[in-house]
């Protein structure tokens, strides 16, 4: 486990300095569908602008760094104890090497604690699996996009949202009315129907792990997450709020089991620097997605 | 076309642009976002007469008095020499601030207001009778706009609000902004809004 701490700082690195092909991709083609000369235009022209040059210099894409989300897989037996305390030293020398902007600050005192580390941050998932290999996912989830996501508890009488997808659509559609481009648009939404409260957000935000070119399993599901996607498109926010016809890049949903009291809709959401990076650590040797 | 603006900014210049509008901003202005805001309006604003911080208060009028505040909390890195430079340095969402800015724009005649996803009213109402506007940078641009400032000039209250908090005095050449709130009453945040308000309705009636 000796190089795993430098291998985080590469993980962590690689999320904060480029976007995923997939999401670069996305954004070039929203470019093309904007009006030339528009606001919407220039700001996906100077977004793609940034992440190429985020890219050549190392640099990160945006300087709100997050909340890193680490979910880690691990076989039988290795202590989740020593891996944590990898990601936390990683997180303090990224901070050094300014890939990370010191982003964890005291609740109660207010003072920055200068290196990403302090109570319950960063933020890390365990998951056992059969495999030999350490596979880590990295997540780098910013303030503003964080600001915007919403809880809703189903029925909803205002939006009249029962307890089925239609109703699941018309909040996921206020949601980002609500939100307007004050998380970053176009975003990238993780949505959870049922599980609690706590489990909902955080099922939410695996879910933007996925690629936005990866198809959801459930072919229902599927269906219904390019419905809302094009839904979502003619609310005309567009790129920043400036107005335009990109207004999301892609919508992710989960589905967990639910009290039969409790039917809550939970939609995160992430900004157009949709930050992930992989890792997979095989015997002692490190490979990057 | 693009308006160049330099600091400080006058009048003049403020009501000839309208939202929409591209400018590119020269000269040296402030960041400050929530610690630095709160910390302004309770030590200098909201009191009869300000006791403590005199110093500070006189650089800050001298940088506010025509100036710009960006809504930004950078990644900074030091150079051997001890000076700083911005390594990253995207808008921070602007509404938070909408408690305080408008005071701050009074009491200090700031001309620019930097930041991402708008402001509200109040804000608004301070544009038209002190004459300033609220620009937009592009959300997340971090790497591009740190390119455009060339200087860190000073930094106050680092090591009290931390880094992304304090306020960084910077110099910037060619800094990139749209004008989404002007000194007319008009914001492109509230015509999206009411737009998009329009077509939520079509959706889910």
């Amino acid at each position: 486990m000796d190089n795993l701490t430098e291998h985080f700082v590469e993980l962590i690195r690689r999320a904060a300095t480029d976007l995923p092909a997939d999401v670069e991709v996305a954004l070039i083609v929203a470019g093309e569908s904007e009006e030339p000369g528009s606001a919407a235009k220039g700001a996906l022209e100077t977004i793609l602008r940034n992440v190429a040059l985020a890219r050549e210099q190392s640099t990160p894409v945006c300087q709100d760094t997050g909340t890193p989300i680490f979910e880690v897989y691990h076989p039988v037996g290795v202590s989740t104890r020593e891996i944590a305390q990898c990601a936390r030293n990683a997180c303090a020398v990224a901070t050094e090497r300014s890939y990370l902007r010191p982003n964890a600050v005291d609740s109660l005192t207010g003072k920055n604690s200068g290196d990403n580390t302090g109570i319950g941050f960063p933020t890390l998932h365990f998951n056992e699996w059969d495999e030999e290999t350490i596979k880590v996912q990295l997540l780098l989830k910013g303030g503003g996009s964080e600001n915007v996501g919403a809880q809703y508890k189903l029925p909803d009488g205002r939006l009249k949202a029962g307890r089925d997808l239609e109703g699941v659509r018309r909040v996921v559609l206020d949601a980002i009315y609500q939100a307007q481009g004050k998380g970053c648009a176009p975003g990238i939404l993780g949505v959870t129907i049922g599980g609690d409260r706590g489990s909902g957000y955080v099922r939410a935000k695996q879910a933007l792990l996925r690629r936005l070119d990866e198809p959801n399993p459930d072919p229902a599901l599927d269906a219904f997450e390019r419905q809302l996607l094009s839904d979502l498109n003619r609310l005309q926010i567009g790129p920043m709020g400036f107005g335009g016809r990109t207004t999301a890049l892609g919508v992710k949903v989960a589905v967990q089991h639910r009290l039969p009291a409790c039917y809550f809709v939970s939609v995160a959401y992430m900004c157009w620097a949709c930050r992930r990076a992989t890792l997979v650590v095989r015997g002692n040797k490190a490979s990057y997605e | 076309m693009i308006h160049e603006l330099t600091f400080p900014i006058y009048d003049d210049e403020i009501t000839a642009l309208h939202v929409g509008d591209q400018v590119s901003l020269n000269g040296v202005m402030t960041t400050a976002r929530d610690t630095a805001h709160k910390f302004l309006v309770e030590t200098y604003i909201r009191t009869d007469e300000p006791k403590q911080e005199l110093e500070l208060y006189e650089e800050l009028k001298e940088i506010l008095g025509g100036g710009g505040i960006y809504h930004c909390g950078p990644v900074v890195a030091q150079n051997e020499d001890g000076s700083w430079r911005f390594v990253a340095a995207g808008p921070t969402t602007s509404i938070r601030e909408e408690v305080y800015e408008p005071e701050v724009i009074r009491h200090f005649n700031v001309k620019a207001v930097i930041g991402k996803g708008g402001m509200g009213p109040n804000t608004l109402r301070a544009n038209q009778e002190q004459k300033a506007v609220y620009l937009s940078a592009i959300g997340g641009a971090a790497s591009l706009i740190a390119d455009a400032v060339k200087e860190v000039v000073a930094v106050y209250k680092k090591d009290e609000f931390g880094v992304p908090e304090a306020f960084w005095v910077i110099r910037v050449e060619g800094f990139p902004a749209v004008v989404t709130m002007d000194a007319h009453g008009r914001s492109i945040h509230d015509d999206v809004e009411a737009e998009s308000k329009k077509q939520l309705t079509g959706l889910i009636g």
